[in-house]
């Protein structure tokens, strides 16, 4: 038995080398022609680049479409935070019928693309628009809607992993209210799934296009767009940035939230 | 007389007993009033929304009409539903086939190794990260003057654009699509093959059971579904993707979600809003049905794999 | 719990349609109503040029909507319209379509950032004139008939003819738009937007069509000239920009003639970009400008009109190689830039103008047979 499991350990790795290395050159091909691509000639463009100042005086329609971007993920994750948290423990403690019904709201928004959602989200935003004015950061409202699958599903995850019943009860029973059983006692619990729905968001949000185009803002994706009509090797720059970017955010919480779950 | 046993507030640490309906229903709307911020904000951003498309799929200038659903009849509008539907059928095939290989190749990897870290972090920032910045990689690498295609005409006199500028056409389209399907099959799927418990290769082993036997007869029949639901989420994604059409497509509206972009946008052919509603309905109802089937597809799953 | 859930979803539904019914926001009150420019129907009506230019100097702020720097010289016309009167202009969405100009001033009607002034292809401006505010620049009189709205809503700013732009050094000179079709061209042609969004491609098909024995009232025979092309393999699916012109991935290029010709001088030395107007083969379209009826800088946007109408902005749109309106009334007068005017391509042939009727028809047949020719 040991024999024969140490043979298909080892064609399974055989088999797991073969195919990543093939995988691994179907995906790195084009990262490495965007480099390739922005470092033909001596254009300099990855020095523009790191030079905040001079970026946005040669191109300040991508300074602005980045400061937007930068803008809207941090908005977008607080306002996630601060309105699915508390609803997604208050249903689960006092509220548990109402849990599918939530649910299907939260996954509402993978049926209805984004496509879709901003032919309709036009009126709605005129009225954004008679409160708050036309700026890219309104696009926050939007925003939240289309990361709710995505953090609901990630802070559901964290809720189901740990006893919120007993936690609340017994803080309950030690004469806490409401509020500080939500803040101070479950929270700090479900430290990994609310970073995890945070770094979602904002990966998210930094990726998104549709909406913002067609309610006819600016953010980090249409200021690339934008840019492909005038500098071609600009944008494949920031694109490859871009890309390089959220590849680090999203390692960065799988290594950080693994931690978080072994110190426990 | 109330006896101990009888007096539920002398049972703590049991939960408490449900109060009486009097004071159920104060509590409840108590609780009720919580989830009010929530349920608004949902309602003004995403359920008005939905009835402002599906409303103005059926207004006209003068109030109801169905001109709008029957001008869907049309054949270009038709047609790219069809182109739509097929891109995405294909793209998620291809990209659940090889996305499920690449899926099994990490599952036998060590959990929790950097290997498989690194390779989900990338697959977690392709799959949601599509869009623009995938299109103009493509353009970088196969573009007209892209690495590969200066690569191929020069080194080995290979024009792949001998037979027409395709990148910019449906196959292109098809090409790029599966790149952004095969990371997004790698994260649906990889839960599912995770779920698979070594007791069971064991079992099939200790039964006399060879590999193909232990495919075909156990682990393929536990995983087809999970395969399949995957495949259903594949397909609703490409259909709704949008950005990376838009990114690289500039001549004509080959699928939906680009036909809706003209109805809003053209300044040829005005008035078109309803029509593009009425788009945007037929979108919705084709990715429902694909999702409610996905929906069915997981419960199956959870079964066994959960 | 079950009724729980009812009711928490009839909340939701109740609270649904309130919203509905509450269609559109109410209109904020303009800001800058108190100079009474809003209403002005001309210059005189505010007392004179001198006072809207001080009325226009204390909004200091204008906004302009789709001008790409490099369409008929709008980049140098911005660019003196702010120097000389120390007035801002905030250039938003320079790759936007006349359409995205309208979409911007109803979603952002009363507030700061609407678009003050439109430029428009014409069957938006057509659409949308109950939009305009009406006013008379001080050179009305100059511009022909034909191209003004009699109640001054709209005034058709500068126009051009449809051009094939080419790169000598790689394609031979077409002479007609059936040259195209000649293996000499494969994989080279390629047309400036899709002919159902955008108004510069709808009048490169009628170009198209016109040179291949169709008529303003019959667009087929241009539907149906793409279609050949693209079986040859000469049609290329990429909308040019002054990018793919530089790398030489759009050696021919179907445009508006100021567009082709301000390439070529652009790429002068690098490049030699010629445009020819195929001879019979003449259609030709004026654009439209007007003033947002709820601009929030109304003289500004007074003030920029007339700057666009005197004889500095025409030349300078001429200067942009496109042809101003009142460019008869300039030759006439002397007061043209004769430098500019000889650099116009020439052409042959009577221009054709389409009616709003042929437009319309026109647009109908491509939105039905367009996507098939081009498959």
């Amino acid at each position: 038995m040991a024999g024969l499991r140490a043979r298909r350990a080892r064609r399974q790795a055989a088999f797991r080398w073969t195919v990543l290395a093939v995988m691994a050159v179907f995906f790195l091909l084009p990262l490495a022609a965007m480099v390739e691509f922005t470092t033909r000639g001596d254009s300099g463009t990855w020095s523009l680049l790191a030079d905040w100042p001079r970026l946005s005086e040669t191109y300040p329609d991508l300074a602005d479409g980045i400061v937007a971007s930068l803008g809207q993920a941090s908005l977008t994750a607080l306002l996630m935070l601060v309105l699915l948290v508390p609803t997604a423990i208050w249903v689960r403690l006092r509220l548990p019928g109402l849990r599918p019904l939530v649910e299907f709201i939260c996954l509402l928004p993978l049926t209805i693309p984004a496509i879709v959602l901003v032919v309709g989200l036009a009126p709605v935003y005129a009225w954004v628009n008679y409160f708050l004015g036309g700026s890219s950061l309104t696009l926050t409202f939007a925003y939240t809607i289309l990361v709710l699958p995505y953090a609901y599903r990630a802070i559901d995850a964290g809720l189901s992993a740990i006893d919120v019943k007993t936690l609340a009860e017994a803080a309950r029973g030690l004469g806490a209210n409401w509020f500080t059983v939500m803040a101070r006692v479950v929270l700090p619990n479900i430290r990994s799934a609310v970073l995890s729905a945070a770094f979602l968001t904002v990966a998210l949000v930094l990726g998104e296009f549709t909406i913002a185009s067609l309610l006819n803002r600016t953010n980090l994706q249409v200021a690339i767009n934008f840019l492909g009509k005038s500098s071609a090797t600009m944008s494949v720059a920031v694109s490859l940035a871009a890309l390089i970017l959220a590849f680090v955010l999203l390692l960065l919480l799988s290594l950080f939230g693994d931690r978080r779950k072994a110190s426990r | 007389m109330a006896t101990a046993t009888e007096d539920p507030d002398l049972l703590a640490p049991v939960p408490r007993v449900r109060a009486p309906r009097r004071g159920l229903r104060v509590r409840s709307i108590r609780s009720l009033l919580g989830t009010v911020p929530f349920f608004a904000y949902v309602t003004i951003f995403l359920i008005i929304p939905t009835l402002v498309v599906a409303i103005g799929a059926f207004a006209g200038d003068g109030g109801f009409t169905l001109d709008n659903v029957t001008a869907l009849g049309q054949s270009y509008v038709l047609d790219a539903f069809g182109r739509s539907i097929a891109l995405s059928a294909i793209t998620a095939v291809i990209g659940a086939v090889l996305g499920a290989v690449l899926a099994y190749a990490l599952a036998t990897a060590r959990p929790g190794g950097l290997l498989r870290r690194v390779v989900t972090a990338a697959s977690g920032v392709l799959a949601q990260f599509g869009g623009v910045t995938l299109a103009f990689a493509f353009l970088a690498t196969i573009g007209l003057s892209g690495f590969v295609t200066v690569f191929l005409r020069d080194h080995l006199g290979v024009d792949i654009y001998s037979g027409g500028v395709w990148l910019f056409e449906f196959p292109g389209l098809a090409l790029v699509y599966t790149y952004f399907q095969i990371p997004l099959m790698v994260i649906v799927f990889l839960p599912a093959l995770d779920g698979i418990r070594p007791q069971w290769r064991e079992a099939t082993e200790s039964l006399g059971g060879t590999t193909w036997q232990y495919w075909t007869r156990v682990a393929g029949p536990l995983l087809a579904p999970a395969f399949l639901g995957s495949t259903l989420l594949l397909f609703a994604n490409a259909f709704s993707a949008y950005a990376t059409a838009a990114a690289l497509v500039s001549q004509g509206n080959p699928i939906v979600p680009l036909q809706i972009r003209s109805a809003l946008t053209s300044e040829v052919i005005l008035g078109q809003q309803n029509l593009g509603k009425a788009m945007a309905l037929g979108m919705v109802l084709v990715v429902a049905v694909v999702m409610a089937l996905y929906a069915l597809l997981q419960k199956r799953t959870a079964r066994w794999l959960g | 719990m079950r009724t729980l859930a009812r009711t928490a979803a009839a909340l939701l539904a109740v609270t649904t349609f309130a919203g509905l019914t509450a269609c559109s926001p109410p209109e904020k009150e303009s800001a800058s109503t108190g100079t009474g420019a809003a209403t002005a129907a001309s210059a005189a009506d505010l007392g004179g040029m001198d006072a809207l230019i001080a009325a226009a100097k204390k909004e200091g702020q204008l906004n302009v909507i789709a001008l790409p720097p490099d369409w008929a010289n709008y980049g140098a016309i911005i660019k003196a319209f702010g120097d000389k009167y120390a007035i801002k202009v905030n250039s938003a969405q320079p790759d936007g379509s006349s359409q995205d100009e309208i979409n911007a001033a109803d979603q952002l009607k009363g507030q700061d950032k609407a678009p003050d002034v439109f430029d428009l292809g014409t069957a938006v401006a057509l659409a949308n004139v109950a939009k305009f505010a009406p006013y008379k620049v001080a050179t009305w009189a100059d511009v022909p008939d034909a191209l003004k709205d009699p109640n001054g809503a709209w005034t058709n700013d500068y126009g051009g003819y449809m051009s094939i732009g080419y790169d000598s050094a790689k394609v031979p000179a077409p002479t007609s738009i059936a040259d195209l079709l000649k293996p000499a061209y494969k994989g080279k042609v390629a047309l400036n937007g899709d002919p159902t969004q955008a108004g510069a491609a709808f009048a490169g098909v009628l170009m198209a069509a016109l040179g291949s024995g169709g008529s303003a009232d019959d667009i087929a025979p241009g539907v149906e000239f793409f279609g050949k092309l693209k079986k040859a393999g000469n049609f290329l699916p990429v909308d040019p920009s002054p990018t793919t012109v530089e790398s030489g991935q759009t050696p021919v290029v179907l445009d508006w003639d100021y567009l082709n010709v301000g390439q070529g001088a652009k790429l002068k030395g690098k490049m030699d970009w010629k445009t020819v107007v195929p001879a019979g083969a003449v259609t030709g379209s004026y654009y439209h400008q007007a003033i947002s009826k709820d601009a929030p800088h109304p003289a500004a946007a007074r003030l920029w009109q007339e700057f666009l109408y005197s004889d500095e902005g025409q030349n300078l749109w001429l200067a942009g190689n496109a042809r101003p309106v009142r460019l008869e009334a300039m030759v006439k007068a002397g007061t043209v830039d004769q430098t500019a005017y000889a650099a116009l391509p020439k052409v042959e042939g009577t221009p054709v103008y389409p009616t709003e009727a042929q437009t319309t028809k026109a647009k109908e047949y491509l939105a039905a047979n367009w996507a098939k020719a081009i498959g």
